[in-house]
């Protein structure tokens, strides 16, 4: 694999037990991403997205194939290990943001910086820069409940960023937000993959999500089924 | 610790479902330890009243005295060894002759033991001083029970018969010179108390006693032979006994008070687990292996018991204190239980017992928040992201 390619899959294959039979959620998926992509994988549902997000993520294994993540397979991580990629390397964003609701907006965002065993003072500066980022600096002390959909989203993207993640994986972000909130989110996430030289991966289907995207590839019945590239990556970033 | 940090606002964070939790178990703390405070004080209690009405510093008893069996009483009496009589004569003990009798009253007879006592006695609290002979009459001494079932009133006269040393049959006019109100239902129900030499007089037994009680805290047990000492700590077993079995039946109440305060906690873990179960999720997205999902929400339950505690210490201090100095009226009903502690009841609280009862239930809130989040370790990240069971 070479240095830059962070993610690298190869003849992944994800099958559900269902019943008697078994459902196949991926077929021999062999691709691989880049330090700093802004990529999307594009499909109906139950084309298999959210399964490879999962399995790139670490929260699942796959049936065959393989899965390397940041130099790990994850095929043969053990939950320790796992949760400590993911604690340490990679940021999560819901569909349903996800958020802890008896938490503030600073609480959430400062969670995965506690697991993390960082100083008071360095969680502070840092959940403050994130919230920041995504321009909520002055709702800090507000709770999920008290914050609309599109600043919901956002805390969720301050919280996955704050620990400042090589890999952030974003599960559908804009599917329950309306045109302006998508816009606004996905304006915030290019620009801190410009700024900080994440590498994003979606899994979407709305177009307002892939007009953003610099990659797109399309999944069809768990198989890759075109994998296109819509723009230029930037400078120095080249895959 | 980063996982205590984050239970303890959780728990902050769930509101009036947490206080409510709290209250009901901190509910438990403040009466589980009143009850074992009044059990324990209702113990010292009656242990003082009956160690200062009857038992004094112990007592020596007559070979063939055995208080549980009246037969005994035909031979349970003896002139007193000199090593006793020496006490007595020194004021350091007092002895006492029991024989069985009966007295008429209210048109019926009923056996009694009759007690013969100094009526200069200081050793134990009985007023025998109502016992004082002022005249030819025989001045008895019964307390509030002894007249309740016999109807007999201060002034009244009563027939007492008695066998003497001999066997023989004789009775005598008495009048009640005092009807004493004892929290000690051991030195009034079913007794008549008379001045010592007349009893003695009466039964053909001078000189004679059946046991001899010593003041309080004095230390010198000299032998005396045909005579048995028993310390006041031997006097109070069965007294201790009876207490026990008391506080056995009480300690009902405060398991069916645990249990609910329980059931709060071991409702709201399951209702947790399954409420949860996407916070979970994202819990194990955000880093957190199932283990620590585990000590999350086990250490979020068992923290109950802490703030229980805090809670309990706010309004059960004031209230336990009140107990512990003002004391509690006692129903007249609880003097047919056979305890002596008077008209109030005081609670004895001791540092064991709170630390004790605080042990006990942070350990059993511990293990019920526990039980419920083994689930956890079965629980697949992307099942309870989906808001699945695995």
């Amino acid at each position: 694999m070479q240095d830059s390619m962070i993610v690298r899959t190869d003849n992944l294959v994800k099958k559900y037990p269902m019943g008697r039979h078994e459902l196949l959620a991926l077929k021999d998926v062999s691709l691989s991403f880049a330090k700093g992509e802004f990529a999307g994988l594009v499909g109906p549902s139950g084309s298999g997205k959210t399964t490879l997000l999962n399995i790139i993520g670490s929260l699942d294994t796959p049936t065959s194939g393989s899965a390397t993540v940041l130099g790990e397979k994850v095929e043969t991580l053990s939950h320790r290990r796992a949760a400590a990629l993911r604690n340490q390397h990679i940021g999560f964003i819901f569909q349903t943001f996800n958020l802890l609701q008896v938490y503030t907006a600073y609480e959430n965002v400062e969670f995965p910086l506690l697991l993390l065993g960082m100083s008071a003072a360095e969680r502070r500066k840092a959940v403050m820069a994130a919230l920041d980022w995504v321009g909520l600096a002055d709702r800090a002390k507000s709770r999920p409940a008290q914050l609309s959909g599109g600043e919901g989203q956002r805390v969720a993207i301050a919280r996955a960023m704050v620990k400042r993640p090589e890999l952030v994986l974003a599960d559908e972000p804009t599917a329950n937000l309306d045109a302006e909130n998508s816009h606004n989110i996905l304006h915030t996430m290019e620009d801190l993959n410009k700024r900080l030289g994440t590498t994003y991966i979606f899994s979407t289907h709305d177009q307002k999500v892939i007009e953003h995207l610099r990659r797109k590839i399309v999944l069809v019945d768990g198989q890759v089924a075109a994998d296109e590239r819509l723009q230029p990556e930037p400078a120095g970033r080249q895959p | 610790m980063t996982v205590l940090k984050l239970a303890w606002r959780n728990l902050l964070g769930a509101g009036i479902r947490t206080w409510l939790n709290v209250l009901v178990l901190s509910l438990s703390f403040v009466v589980i330890i009143l009850v074992q405070g009044f059990i324990e004080g209702m113990n010292v209690q009656a242990r003082d009243a009956v160690t200062a009405a009857e038992y004094a510093g112990g007592q020596y008893w007559h070979k063939e005295y055995d208080p549980y069996d009246p037969f005994t009483l035909v031979d349970a009496h003896g002139a007193l060894p000199s090593a006793i009589e020496e006490l007595v004569r020194a004021g350091d003990a007092t002895p006492v002759l029991v024989t069985q009798g009966s007295v008429y009253s209210g048109g019926s007879m009923r056996p009694v033991l009759l007690k013969g006592v100094d009526p200069a006695q200081r050793i134990f609290t009985l007023p025998s001083g109502f016992l004082a002979p002022d005249s030819a009459e025989l001045p008895v001494l019964i307390g509030s029970r002894m007249a309740k079932s016999t109807g007999l009133n201060q002034g009244d006269l009563v027939t007492i018969q008695w066998r003497d040393v001999n066997g023989t049959f004789d009775a005598q006019e008495a009048r009640v010179a005092q009807v004493m109100v004892t929290t000690v239902p051991s030195i009034d129900v079913g007794q008549v108390w008379l001045p010592l030499e007349r009893l003695r007089s009466m039964t053909a037994m001078p000189e004679q006693a059946t046991f001899v009680t010593l003041k309080r805290g004095f230390k010198a047990r000299p032998q005396a032979p045909g005579w048995g000492f028993h310390s006041t700590d031997d006097l109070l077993s069965d007294l201790r006994a009876l207490v026990k079995a008391k506080a056995a039946g009480s300690s009902i109440f405060y398991v069916i008070l645990l249990f609910l305060a329980m059931l709060a906690i071991f409702d709201t873990q399951i209702l947790s687990l399954f409420r949860r179960r996407k916070e979970m999720g994202t819990l194990m997205a955000l880093g957190m292996t199932r283990g620590q999902v585990i000590q999350l929400f086990t250490l979020e339950g068992a923290l109950n018991g802490v703030l229980a505690a805090l809670v309990g210490a706010v309004y059960g201090i004031p209230f336990l204190a009140y107990t512990a100095q003002h004391g509690l009226i006692v129903p007249k009903l609880v003097d047919s239980m056979g305890f002596a502690f008077g008209n109030r009841l005081y609670a004895t609280y001791s540092a064991g017992l709170v630390l004790a009862t605080t042990l006990l239930v942070l350990a059993v809130t511990a293990v019920v928040s526990f039980l419920p989040t083994r689930r956890i370790a079965k629980l697949k990240p992307t099942d309870a992201l989906r808001g699945r069971w695995t």
